[in-house]
């Protein structure tokens, strides 16, 4: 199995394809034929729906609209159609879809995009019709021909057989074209599930592993140049004037343009475009800036989580349960800036022509960017094509409602004020100083604790930015990801309350894997771990007997932690330190205990277990490799990571060496359970992430007798 | 200038302190090395110089004139993968996969000359390539696994 770009496949069916309109009846060739012109579809082929094209050489290409970046929805949406067609895994082949915010929205937001670990959740059934439909359809036509019942017949390995005949799907295609799509159609019982639930190897390792897979970096076009951008160090300021002699007589670079983003250098290369923006002198206008230090705006934050806020979550009386209670606990946790810096920083590539364009980028709001363009440079939306390709990580960082950018490169064919192509690259130093930034986030915690040891007040309070405001998913009001996982704990708590003090400032937020979880799991599980510590309780059992009664599902990956990792309570032994946390979020439950040591003042996490529940596991490998990454990930952040605004604003970190990302040497054994399910499948791309910081930090306290209460732990000088 | 790439020669014309990724990318078309961090802090744009992994982002073209350059895309074929990409495909290493050229070529020098490595070999030769995935579970597990296979075990 393999993954074709649209392009491959353009080349490979050319000659299929001149001058054929539509070969087959209209009707069934519902999606894929309006989304992607009558040019894409070989004669004899069958595209029951906007997901699936069967061909004749037998190939069946499933049309992902959701973009991969690493967290496997190329295999995982295959698995789902080759599960309901009977194919054989090694006829799927995989594409992008194109831009198509109806064709291909994600059904849990309504356009298309990837996010909020809702790939597979969202396309469990979706994907499952898909290939259902076109199985029956092929049945329908073997059936037609051999003038046997339909439901006689049987599919295995991408063969239908009456027991007499037998065809391919492929030698079946042109007249599966011809049949009625059936409109719901019958999907497996889990039970009759043969991929689903397997290992299933992913279709792009191979391509990933020879140098050969296409990211938007990757794609040169005739004539092109490349294009960066001198941006402020300060987040908002703007171009007040700017002399670019210097810059125009670097070799290759063509020309300078100032663009509502900075001012664009274009050249013949990379190397000569870096060159030049070094050689160009810019002269910053302040006056909608950022320009307070992250310590102002930290003391800005903790002053406001003095006052209430809007309402999140209220249980009871908590102010008057703390007043009452024996011991009165109280903690306020300090959270950075953090940039997602991708491997691959933010690129696309532009080409005009005639008055249509085309575009290559690692989109996650595809929809969005294509809009953008459009806008931007006053074209007819059926003039702008977009190429959703292979990302370089995200994180959250390619998900763009502002289409910024789409925008940018936008600007950038704008200015140059011609026909041409143009690459926009995004240095690493422009990736960390270019804001949309997990947001700063103060929590203000108060606990109290009855003469019985029980917890009988609970108060959380948020203070940050919203990162929907303004965005199309804001709803007004309260923003849930702002403290997401601070409300709707597992936990029975007589009094509680969570409230939201709402910031702003002019440095854009935006989600990063796992949004509010990154920090309100922290906040919440360090908290509780101290309240279980200062009644007496142990960490696992502590929780248990809080676990409201409907949270079986958390109380099921807790227990199965502590199988795997031997716990007995033991905190410290020899040198070693162990800690857990329990979090659920994206509708998965994560349980996680670690193993550390002090090395040389910074924690080093030797092992973590971890449990996961995640409904279906559709691909346990991809599951597991994802908490992995997602352990390491949010494990690195919380030692190493904080991006800083310095005096005036400045930022402060400007590429690897100051923001200092988890090394192999520093990568924890991870050892994963799943739990066994007949839930719909979950997410998986975010959940591994929340946990981590928190068991690491109560493991530390364990060892050290404190919890940072500011993040990340190299800051904390612990 | 002279590059000899993938055992290809190549007259290119650049200025002589081009960076040679920058060389390989715009100027050859070999786009399997990949431009990460520019300061030498990633390793995505690691390649072999006469053998040696080196950042092509900080090796100037010129330094490397007639020298022996390997890249991602001549260490091994479709139908032979090298032992490190046949390790990494079967370990299923890759996530997004950006760094993975990168971390192959580290790899691979690795073992060129310590064919049996411990794992602390493993983590000085491989500490310098970053991946934001966290695939360094996996990449240890192939690295390994490329080494047993190299002696036939």
């Amino acid at each position: 199995m393999t993954v074709q770009t649209r392009r491959q496949f353009l080349a490979a069916s050319a000659g299929l394809v001149i001058g054929v309109a539509l070969p087959i009846r209209a009707r069934a060739q519902s999606g894929a034929a309006a989304a992607l012109g009558d040019g894409t579809l070989a004669e004899g082929s069958f595209a029951p729906n906007a997901f699936v094209r069967v061909a004749p050489d037998n190939t069946i290409t499933v049309f992902c609209k959701h973009i991969e970046f690493g967290q496997g929805p190329y295999t995982g949406l295959a698995t789902l159609v080759a599960e309901e067609m009977d194919a054989d895994w090694s006829q799927m082949r995989v594409e992008a879809a194109p831009a198509d915010d109806e064709l291909y929205k994600n059904l849990a937001f309504g356009i298309q995009g990837t996010g909020g670990s809702t790939a597979m959740a969202n396309s469990w059934m979706q994907m499952r019709q898909a290939g259902a439909a076109a199985r029956a359809m092929l049945v329908a036509a073997a059936a037609e021909r051999w003038g046997s019942d339909a439901a006689t017949l049987t599919v295995s390995a991408g063969t239908v057989s009456d027991g007499s005949n037998s065809a391919t799907f492929g030698e079946l295609a042109e007249a599966a074209a011809a049949q009625d799509v059936p409109v719901e159609p019958a999907v497996k019982n889990p039970s009759e599930f043969t991929l689903i639930g397997t290992d299933r190897p992913k279709v792009d390792s191979r391509s990933k592993s020879d140098g050969t897979a296409m990211f938007t970096m990757d794609v040169y076009r005739d004539g092109m140049e490349t294009v960066v951008v001198r941006r402020p160090r300060v987040i908002g300021a703007t171009v007040a004037s700017f002399d670019d002699a210097a810059a125009l007589e670097v070799p290759g670079v063509t020309a300078v343009r100032q663009i509502p983003q900075g001012v664009a250098v274009y050249a013949t290369s990379t190397a000569a475009a870096l060159k030049g923006r070094e050689a160009l002198s810019v002269e910053w206008d302040y006056t909608d800036a950022e320009t307070r230090s992250s310590e102002e705006i930290f003391a800005a934050f903790s002053e406001a989580a003095r006052s209430p806020g809007l309402e999140a979550e209220k249980v009871g009386d908590s102010a008057g349960a703390i007043a009452a209670a024996e011991t009165v606990h109280e903690a306020e946790f300090l959270f950075p800036f953090l940039a997602h810096a991708p491997l691959e920083p933010l690129d696309a590539v532009l080409e005009l022509k005639d008055g249509k364009a085309e575009i290559w980028m690692g989109a996650q709001f595809p929809g969005a960017d294509k809009g953008a363009v459009t806008q931007v440079l006053g074209l007819e939306p059926a003039d702008v094509t977009m190429n959703v390709m292979l990302a370089g990580g995200s994180f959250g960082r390619r998900a763009q409602p502002t289409a910024h950018i789409g925008v940018e490169i936008a600007s950038i064919a704008k200015a140059a004020g011609r026909d041409g192509a143009w690459k926009l690259v995004w240095t690493r130093e422009d990736d960390l100083t270019g804001a949309y930034y997990r947001p700063i986030t103060v929590h203000r915690m108060r606990g109290g604790i009855a003469a019985d040891g029980s917890i009988v007040g609970w108060e959380d309070r948020v203070v940050n930015q919203s990162i929907m405001a303004g965005t199309p998913f804001d709803q007004g009001g309260a923003d849930p990801t702002s403290f997401e996982g601070s409300t709707n704990m597992p936990y029975a708590l007589p009094n509680l309350t969570v409230d939201w003090v709402k910031q702003e400032l002019p440095v854009a937020p935006l989600w990063w894997r796992s949004v509010g979880h990154t920090h309100t799991a922290y906040a919440t599980e360090v908290f509780l771990d101290e309240l279980l510590e200062k009644a007496g309780k142990d960490p696992v059992q502590g929780r248990l007997d809080l676990l409201k009664d409907e949270a079986g599902r958390d109380r099921a990956v807790l227990e199965r932690v502590a199988e795997m990792a031997g716990w007995d309570g033991t905190k410290v032994r020899g040198d070693r330190a162990y800690g857990v946390a329990l979090h659920e979020s994206f509708q998965s439950y994560v349980a996680q205990i670690v193993e550390i040591s002090d090395a040389g003042g910074l924690p080093r996490v030797h092992k973590v277990w971890c449990a996961i529940d995640c409904g279906i596991a559709v691909n346990p490998n991809v599951i597991r490799a994802q908490i992995e990454g997602g352990i390491g990930y949010g494990l690195g952040t919380a030692l190493y990571n904080e991006l800083t605004l310095g005096e005036g604003g400045e930022v402060q970190q400007l590429n690897f060496d100051t923001y200092r990302m988890l090394r192999i040497n520093e990568m924890p054994e991870v050892e994963v359970a799943i739990i066994d399910s007949d839930a719909d499948p979950t997410g998986v791309g975010e959940p591994g992430t929340p946990p981590i910081a928190p068991a690491v930090a109560n493991a530390w306290r364990a060892l050290t007798g404190s919890s940072p209460r500011r993040l990340p732990f190299a800051r904390a000088g612990v | 200038m002279y590059l000899i790439v993938n055992d290809v020669g190549h007259e290119v014309d650049v200025e002589p302190e081009m960076p040679l990724l920058w060389v390989l990318r715009d100027v050859i078309g070999l786009t399997g090395t990949k431009y990460g961090c520019g300061v030498a802090q990633c390793g995505a744009c690691t390649v072999h110089v006469d053998g040696v992994a080196r950042r092509s982002c900080q090796v100037r073209a010129g330094d490397v004139a007639g020298a022996r350059i390997r890249t991602i895309e001549g260490l091994g074929t479709p139908d032979a993968p090298h032992p490190v990409q046949a390790a990494w495909i079967a370990g299923q290493v890759a996530q997004c996969g950006y760094c993975q050229s990168g971390q192959i070529m580290q790899a691979a020098a690795l073992l060129a000359g310590t064919p049996d490595p411990t794992d602390a070999d493993i983590d000085a030769a491989m500490a310098g390539n970053l991946c934001r995935c966290g695939t360094y579970p996996r990449i240890r597990a192939a690295i390994r696994a490329a080494a047993r296979a190299a002696q036939g075990a």
